[in-house]
């Protein structure tokens, strides 16, 4: 009998077929990582054996920084430097925060997105975010025995662009290869959708800790198809507590807190909250600072008072996405129920209500998400073979659009466009001989710019001089696979071109983030030359398998001398894998990028007219 | 220009074929969609951003009922004209008149019974401008005749996207 082999613990059994890739659920209260393993996604736990990372993070004056159950037993000690819920704060700015009193931070307005001033120094919830991922990097890294070779991060699929794009900065932080960026509803609608081989129109009411989203799907034979999205993304579970909060301090008549009291009684809010779930009364004690000793109880019937309004706000979107979707409850086939705060009763109750029809909770709503991102992370990865792998059309929660004359908004991108998307306007000058206009480009679905939330300003210019209304000024949005905002302007009736593509101002340079990382690295443990090396090693890998596997697929689409010239490149390649110099393997990348441009783009023309040949032999 | 028609192997007809559209749509992204090349070379991701884009904007262009008729009559040389030419009969004109200030009445009351009423009405009218479009465009081959009917069918499109807002307001 032939002996079975079996691989060391923590090392695939073939290095280079399966490539290590984990979803992300980087949440306002938790976050979690998970990765697909012997076909099954589950969710990687601490030392002690812990899913969930609280998503807490706190600075320490000598440069330390401490997240999860670490910093959360610090949180009510040490407020101003314990950071809690920092999701809230993504690409926001001081004006956009609700409740700013409510928050003990030092904050710091800083353009496009607000910092918080720490015993560590001013960091911006980027930074924080990125504290929360590498930890959880770690964790994976640990588990799967080498280097990611990418992560999906999951978001709101209320997120704006800048929330996006802040989110997409802290992955590359954290030192993560960000593969995509998920929708958490969508996400979940992955994880539901193929435990259950579901077909229809199903509904994701998902309410987290800090957010609201509600999106509507179509699932249909390997292909999950975002009709449309809406939310809130600043309603969660957190406003919850603030309203046991608010009614606690009422109650007890207390004089305005101080930051540690603050928190404590937040955290004592959370609880009875939570307690609420599965018993009809909540006992809320506190001893403050002041001497004062909080103790009253809270019943099912307050609490359910205190709340409705904010579970009659969720409703509203729901209607909203709906509506958008063209469709009517009774078209909805399942809701599933995402998100730690969906498991208060009165939330399933108000939601049987609209759709009329049980909620489906089978799947742990705290970790629904990240197992489905570990899914889609597994597809994105290309673990799964051709035919076992599914299609995700997901769309733009919010309309993009650009400023005109008198403070208008000119939607260029409507909201619910299946994303790639790309369109393009037309604008032209106001005034003879004018060589220059700005740009402001915004989001959201007002008429008025100032009810938008505005994304980036810029500047063309060279115009050459022209009867007002001659210039034709083509600006085209173009939104990627990750729902981020490119866009581009040009004149070209003269043939004089001028061209200029902005990334939205709060984003970071990728010069700031290059800086940070090292700035990290110097003060972790990590070695900086050890991880630029297994870094470009892991893309140099990823990169030559890609493009082995092309030739083998379609190099009969390249003539000798081309396939000659490519595999000139993958000889260099080759060699600088051999070697330990970590810029070598960066430059032959680079090298071989530009050497396939043509034929990648000759098989996606190729992949097409095989699409349509396949389809219209069987539509005959 | 391109033809939208041609990406997806139908033929240009305004009756456009639902279920055939939407599987040579999924069939095209399913190779060309950016999740299948996560994990290739730089080439080839941005190759497939600009060709799964052109899939969705050809897509969203055929199945919307105005966009797809102003296609079919540009590949015929005949300019809709959306911005130019707002000639319209003066019935028509009245009736649309009429229905926005019903619209603006249910708004103030926050009536949605009225609402619904005016959305079925419109939804009624799209119908049957639909149905004519497809006469003009497929059968009689009259496109000049078609433009005026498709910049009629704008109105509604304009119309029913205010009622929707008149929903959210209420709400």
């Amino acid at each position: 009998m032939a002996l079975l082999q079996i691989a060391e613990p923590g090392q695939s059994p073939e290095p280079h077929e399966r490539r290590l890739a984990v979803g992300i659920d980087l949440g306002t209260t938790n976050s979690l990582v998970a990765t697909v393993r012997s076909g099954v996604a589950t969710v990687l736990p601490d030392a002690q054996g812990r899913g969930l990372l609280p998503s807490i993070v706190r600075y320490l004056s000598n440069g330390n920084v401490e997240v999860g159950y670490a910093a959360q037993t610090h949180q009510a000690v040490d407020p101003k430097n314990t950071v809690v819920s920092v999701k809230r704060f993504m690409g926001r700015g001081v004006k956009d925060i609700d409740h700013l009193q409510n928050a003990p931070y030092d904050f710091v307005d800083a353009p496009g997105m607000l910092q918080i001033r720490t015993a560590a120094g001013v960091k911006s919830p980027v930074e924080v975010s990125a504290e929360i991922l590498k930890p959880l990097r770690q964790r994976a890294e640990a588990a799967l025995g080498g280097p990611l070779s990418g992560a999906v991060i999951t978001v709101p699929a209320y997120f704006d662009d800048a929330q996006r794009q802040a989110t997409k900065d802290a992955g590359r932080l954290a030192g993560l290869n960000v593969l995509r960026l998920l929708n958490e509803p969508t996400a979940a609608a992955i994880a539901y959708g193929l435990d259950n081989a579901s077909e229809g129109v199903f509904a994701v009411y998902d309410l987290g800790g800090g957010t609201f989203d509600l999106s509507i799907l179509k699932l249909s034979k390997g292909v999950f198809e975002v009709v449309a999205t809406s939310g809130d993304s600043l309603l969660g579970g957190d406003d919850f507590d603030q309203r046991v909060f608010c009614w606690a301090v009422e109650q007890a008549k207390l004089a305005p807190l101080s930051p540690r009291d603050m928190r404590l009684l937040l955290v004592k809010s959370r609880e009875a909250k939570e307690h609420l779930t599965y018993h009809g009364e909540a006992p809320l004690t506190a001893r403050l600072s002041t001497g004062e000793f909080v103790d009253v109880a809270i019943d099912t019937e307050t609490f359910c008072r205190i709340t409705q309004t904010l579970v009659q706000k969720t409703l509203g979107p729901v209607r909203k996405a709906l509506r958008d979707a063209g469709l009517g409850v009774s078209d909805v086939q399942g809701v599933v129920m995402v998100g730690g705060a969906t498991r208060m009763p009165q939330i399933q109750r108000a939601v049987a209500e609209f759709f009329k029809r049980d909620p489906l909770n089978n799947l742990d709503p705290d970790k629904v998400v990240a197992l489905g991102a570990a899914m889609q992370a597994n597809v994105l990865a290309g673990n799964k073979p051709q035919g076992e792998d599914w299609l995700l059309l997901d769309v733009i929660p919010l309309s993009l659009g650009i400023e005109t004359m008198g403070g208008l908004v000119e939607k260029i991108i409507p909201r619910n466009s299946t994303i790639p998307a790309a369109r393009a306007q037309e604008f032209t000058t106001f005034k003879d001989g004018q060589n220059g206009m700005s740009f402001h480009v915004v989001q959201g679905e007002r008429e008025l710019v100032s009810d938008c939330r505005s994304l980036a300003r810029f500047e063309l210019k060279g115009i050459p001089p022209m009867a007002a209304g001659a210039a034709r000024v083509r600006v085209t949005f173009q939104v990627d696979a990750d729902g981020l905002l490119s866009v581009n302007a040009r004149e070209n009736t003269t043939g004089a071109e001028a061209s200029v593509a902005v990334k939205p101002s709060y984003g970071l340079a990728d010069a700031d983030i290059e800086r940070m990382l090292r700035d990290s690295f110097s003060h972790a443990k990590d070695d900086v030359h050890a991880r630029a090396l297994a870094e470009a090693h892991v893309e140099g890998q990823r990169l030559l398998e890609a493009t082995r596997s092309a030739l083998a697929a379609d190099g009969a689409l390249l003539a000798a001398q081309e396939k000659a010239s490519i595999d000139a490149r993958i000889a260099e390649m080759e060699r600088a894998l051999q070697g330990s110099d970590h810029r070598a393997i960066k430059q032959a990348v680079e090298a071989l990028n530009h050497a396939t441009e043509d034929f990648a783009a000759r098989r996606m023309d190729e992949g097409i007219r095989r699409a349509l040949a396949g389809k219209q032999i069987g539509a005959l | 220009m391109q033809n939208h028609f041609d990406l997806f192997g139908l033929p240009p007809a305004f009756a456009v074929d639902e279920v055939r559209l939407e599987r040579a749509y999924r069939e095209i992204q399913s190779r060309v969609h950016p999740d299948r090349f996560a994990h290739a070379g730089d080439a080839e991701r941005r190759a497939s951003l600009q060709w799964t884009t052109r899939v969705n904007e050809a897509y969203r262009a055929l199945k919307n009922p105005v966009q797809r008729a102003s296609h079919i009559l540009e590949l015929q040389g005949v300019d809709v004209a959306f911005e130019t030419n707002t000639a319209m009969p003066p019935d028509f004109l009245m009736e649309q008149m009429a229905l926005r200030e019903a619209l603006a009445d249910a708004t103030s009351a926050k009536d949605l019974g009225a609402l619904d009423g005016l959305q079925k009405r419109i939804d009624a009218d799209r119908r049957q401008l639909e149905g004519r479009l497809g006469e003009f465009i497929d059968r009689k081959k009259d496109y000049a005749g078609a433009a005026n009917l498709v910049r009629e069918l704008k109105f509604l499109e304009k119309m029913e996207a205010e009622i929707d807002a008149a929903y959210e307001a209420i709400e």
